[in-house]
């Protein structure tokens, strides 16, 4: 292989381009950034840099000296906007078109917006210069309306409550990030919010954005009542970013379509929040919006673009802080997912629950319990029986550790 | 080889307990890593390279010490 393009110069586009590198790939390497800045890193955006508690040069996730030493041809501040798969070329937004033997497909998610919501004081949150533009919008206002209760806006929310602003959480399900976790530990995270003095309004979906000469004053709900607020936060969700691939003739549906290699495509792979992929250790396809998996994928995809041929099947990881309280999870979470609390008591702010799906244990999720999450992540690694949870006690101490 | 941690950087996720249990751990109250040795012997360097290229929280770092004599 003579040229690899990597589109997407962010957590996966950075580690495939460096696991190329380590693997002793020495020809060509183009790596495609549309975020003008060099690589960093999202997690915190929700967290120390909307609060201030870090300053924005911590998350760059390399040197500019480790950058160099890549000896890739850094685009930054381009974005892909066409693929010719046949003809192994990139187009770029600056109408420059790139030739390859491999390209590797990493452009991410772009952030959801509501209709109508092109408002002066309405944020969305996915690059720093948006959690910059956001910190400096929750300085200056005092009420904020945060519209979703996923992940995304109960950190904005813990972030923004943090601050001293008054913070109220809209959400349509009933309870916060009830997707991912279900009804019980929702409830937990929205007493945890309560606690902190955010107000949350669930099981109501936002009718409209109410603004005054093009900035935002509030947000009507369906029930019909107004929330005032000077800053309005979309935490709605986010849609891969493929846009550029219409047409190409890849595969794409809620991401790019990959096997369990990754590949899209002869020579042609996805990694990150963009890749939809078999996962076999589950059985089923998944995207995953995980920090962690932008990691471990990229990798796996970089390698089997070099002739692995290894299937990338992980045991799924994510956190969210909020507040004092770290929440962590291995596996996954499908809709109807049991949970029963394994170790600990939720009424004392520790504990460890497993979830049972088809049988067997998907997922453990971790309250204030790193060390026993991690070490409950073999009950999802070996696939345990889910009846032996419903006749066993909760585990005892030198079981979880 | 020299292994740096940063403790306020980490999220205790604990993927380097997973890739080497015998150079990291996690601090009892609250999952923070603890690193066991900083200077592990050269037969353990591909699993510390892997802890820090997996930390999701990018708070390992390793030193490749070179020869000067």
């Amino acid at each position: 292989m003579k040229r690899i393009v990597i589109v997407g110069a962010s957590a996966a586009g950075l580690t495939a381009a460096e696991t190329l590198r380590r693997r002793g790939y020495g020809a060509d390497l183009t790596l495609i950034g549309a975020d003008p800045r060099p690589p960093y890193d999202r997690p915190p955006l929700s967290k120390q840099i909307l609060t201030g508690s870090w300053p924005a040069e911590r998350i760059a996730l390399r040197s500019p000296q480790e950058l160099a030493r890549l000896e890739a041809d850094l685009r930054l501040g381009r974005s892909a906007t066409a693929l010719d798969v046949a003809g192994r070329r990139v187009r770029l937004s600056d109408g420059e078109s790139i030739g390859f033997d491999g390209l590797l497909i990493a452009t991410g998610v772009a952030p959801r917006r509501l209709p109508d919501s092109d408002l002066a004081g309405v944020h969305v949150l996915r690059t720093l210069d948006d959690a910059l533009a956001l910190r400096a919008a929750l300085l200056a206002g005092s009420r904020v309306v945060v519209v979703g209760g996923g992940f995304l806006g109960t950190e904005v929310a813990a972030a923004a409550r943090t601050m001293g602003l008054q913070v109220t959480v809209v959400e349509p399900e009933p309870v916060p990030v009830r997707r991912p976790f279900g009804d019980r530990i929702g409830a937990l995270v929205a007493d945890l919010h309560r606690h902190h003095g955010t107000r949350l309004r669930c099981g109501v979906p936002v009718h409209r954005l109410r603004d005054t000469g093009g900035r935002v004053t509030g947000v009507e709900l369906s029930d019909g009542t107004t929330l005032p607020a000077d800053v309005i936060v979309l935490a709605v969700g986010s849609a891969p970013a493929t846009g550029w691939l219409t047409g190409s003739g890849l595969s794409l549906s809620n991401g790019v379509v990959c096997d369990a290699l990754c590949q899209a495509a002869p020579g042609i792979y996805a990694a990150g929040d963009v890749a939809s992929w078999h996962n076999p250790r589950f059985g089923t396809r998944m995207r995953l919006e995980h920090r962690m998996n932008a990691t471990e994928q990229a990798m796996a995809a970089s390698g089997n673009l070099l002739g692995d041929a290894v299937p990338f099947a992980p045991v799924p990881y994510f956190w969210t802080d909020q507040y004092d309280t770290r929440i962590q999870a291995y596996g996954i979470f499908p809709p109807g997912a049991e949970p029963r609390i394994v170790h600990g008591d939720p009424s004392n702010g520790h504990f460890v629950a497993a979830y049972g799906h088809d049988g067997v244990v998907a997922g453990v999720l971790g309250w204030n319990s790193p060390r026993e999450t991690r070490t409950l992540r073999r009950l999802v690694v070996e696939r345990t029986s889910w009846t032996a949870f419903t006749t066993a006690p909760t585990l005892s101490p030198a079981t979880v550790n | 080889m020299k292994v740096i941690v940063d403790q306020n950087k980490c999220v205790a996720s604990g993927q380097c307990v997973l890739a080497t249990p015998e150079v990291f751990d996690q601090r009892e109250e609250d999952g923070i890593v603890v690193l066991l040795t900083e200077n592990p012997p050269e037969h353990l360097a591909d699993d510390v390279r892997q802890a820090a290229v997996l930390c999701p929280a990018q708070a390992i770092w390793m030193e490749e010490q070179e020869k000067n004599e």
